[in-house]
């Protein structure tokens, strides 16, 4: 009797605690979707007043925000930026760990060139940010294109620690039956390691791309004057503009956080997985 | 062959390297370079030698927001990680819909900081307020007074990064075979004396990336301060980033910000590498 009313607890406690604790996370969405759906008319300065469902489900906040935040251009430049960095973090970063990988057991130059390149995970955004606002102004990359290229530079530690971490499990066999069947060093890695790999590019991909759709400083500081937007900063931009229509700035966040929630809901096994992996790693 | 594979071996490497020599290691020479000048941003300039970094030292503002940033970061640390490990045995326990559970709890983590951070700045200032002049409590807004803002900043780190590091350690929980369990119960192993001899010293590994992802991430914070703060109220809740950015991109301090960047590097260099040492000498102890 005790026992089962034991066990009982220790099925229920857990799960009475993680309802609770679930809510803290959906508050703020809940939030989120009321205020983004009223209209200003209805906000009363009261709690109930601003929880409330709304009066009308009307989509009239999100098409006003739409057009404020020029939504559909910042998400276009937040989707060509995401998926650029991302294709070419597979392609160079793997490359470089791959020969990165082969070579540093016994080769000085290329555990050198392994060890600068790792430690650059030191170097704190902070420190590059001056100068390198500089320096894409004077290479005429104040665009989307150097904000690209300083990605593929500031996720280049991370990901060929990974991807050589990784080359350790691939039998160095596989490339040589391929060199005796006469195939190129270049061509073995593309027709043989890079599709091994793939386990670690979903976890470079998913890391990256997170990574890069939600960063706002390295956009703010190199596409500052360009005129353009990503989707996070159009929503620092309409901040100061429109910073006291809660209503459309809610609408606006919102819009904000919808692809990233649909690709959440879709890959959300692949997203856990190279979370977990790239940290652990 | 071997001279094909020499020569593949080193037409990957040096353009790629020479990538990230330009956009890295040279702009990070650039900032040490632009730490010894009086330079605005803009404009001619001098050099000034090492008085940039004397001045570091006695500038209020400059300590003031190192003090700031590794109170949040301590705090933050501390409070993520206890809620972590308490919601990471709760989601590794036998419950019902454990995938939806883990799912619906990790979702803080893939939203963007910043709007994140717009919609906790919403709540602070209209919604706390507004439950606490119900319960008849005073009812500012936690973010509007110097003493208080920071805490609104814990939290609003502390939503986003309890999910990433509760996802660690049930990865880390998943490692520990069940017979330990099994066998620390017949010797009397059981609840928080289960935890803090059996469970726990498995889990080490995960609590030391854990520790070393938080302080990093905390100590370099700058979004949640972006939409939270600015740095208000009275410069109570800069940041070192926040500080440098602000100061140094369209303050005319972009020399003295540079002198304050590279003493951030070193720190953050320090810090990293202190808590790799320590946490690989804890693990071989095992």
């Amino acid at each position: 009797m005790t026992e089962t009313k034991k066990l009982k607890a220790s099925v229920y406690g857990p799960m009475v605690f993680l309802i609770l604790g679930l809510s803290t996370i959906i508050f703020p969405l809940y939030m989120t979707v009321m205020i983004a759906f009223k209209q200003p008319s209805e906000m009363t300065n009261s709690i109930s007043g601003i929880l409330s469902l709304p009066k009308t489900w009307s989509l009239a906040n999100f098409r006003e925000a739409m057009v404020v935040t020029d939504f559909w251009r910042s998400l276009g430049n937040s989707l060509l930026i995401t998926a650029c960095t991302v294709a070419l973090s597979l392609a160079l970063h793997s490359l470089m760990g791959y020969a990165l990988g082969r070579n540093k057991a016994h080769s000085k130059f290329y555990s050198f060139v392994y060890l600068f390149i790792v430690s650059g995970m030191f170097v704190p955004f902070a420190i590059l940010m001056m100068p390198l606002a500089k320096q894409t102004a004077e290479l005429h990359l104040a665009n989307w294109a150097g904000v690209i290229i300083l990605y593929v530079v500031f996720y280049m530690p991370m990901n060929i620690l990974l991807y050589s971490g990784y080359l350790v499990n691939i039998p160095i066999a596989l490339e040589e039956a391929a060199r005796v069947d006469g195939a190129s060093t270049w061509t073995t890695y593309w027709k043989i390691i890079f599709p091994i790999m793939k386990p670690m590019h979903a976890t470079v991909a998913v890391l990256t791309a997170l990574a890069v759709w939600n960063d706002v400083m390295t956009p703010l500081v190199i596409m500052a004057g360009s005129g353009k937007n990503t989707l996070p900063l159009a929503q620092l931009n309409f901040q100061s503009q429109f910073g006291t229509n809660y209503n459309l700035a809610f609408a606006s966040y919102l819009l904000s956080l919808v692809p990233i929630l649909i690709f959440y809901i879709v890959c959300q096994k692949q997203i856990l997985n190279g979370v977990v992996n790239g940290a652990v790693k | 062959m071997k001279n094909d594979r020499q020569r593949t071996f080193l037409m990957i490497t040096i353009p790629i390297l020479a990538l990230f020599i330009c956009f890295n290691t040279i702009p990070l020479i650039r900032g040490v370079i632009y730490s010894f000048t009086n330079f605005k941003g803009f404009g001619s300039y001098n050099w000034v030698g090492f008085r940039n970094y004397i001045d570091l030292f006695s500038d209020g503002r400059v300590g003031k927001s190192y003090l700031f940033t590794f109170k949040l970061a301590i705090v933050t640390t501390v409070v993520v990680n206890v809620l972590s490990l308490v919601l990471a045995l709760a989601l590794n326990s036998k419950i019902r819909a454990k995938s939806f559970f883990r799912g619906a709890y990790f979702l803080p983590n893939i939203l963007g900081a910043l709007v994140v951070g717009y919609i906790f700045n919403y709540f602070f200032t209209y919604i706390l307020p507004a439950v606490a002049n119900m319960m008849g409590m005073n009812s500012t807004s936690i973010l509007s007074d110097p003493k208080s803002a920071w805490i609104g900043i814990v939290v609003v780190c502390a939503w986003q990064a309890i999910a990433m590091n509760t996802i660690i350690y049930i990865s880390g929980l998943q490692t520990v075979p069940e017979d330990v369990y099994e066998a620390g119960g017949l010797d009397g192993a059981t609840g928080w004396k289960q935890f803090k001899y059996l469970t726990f010293p498995l889990i080490i590994p995960f609590f030391s990336i854990n520790m070393v992802l938080c302080v990093k991430n905390f100590l370099m914070v700058f979004d949640q301060i972006m939409a939270l703060t600015k740095g208000g109220p009275a410069q109570s809740t800069e940041s070192i980033s926040y500080l440098i950015y602000n100061n140094g991109m369209s303050g005319g301090q972009f020399g003295f910000q540079s002198a304050n960047a590279v003493v951030f590097f070193i720190v953050i260099a320090c810090v990293s590498v202190a808590q790799m040492k320590f946490s690989s000498s804890k693990e071989e102890q095992l």
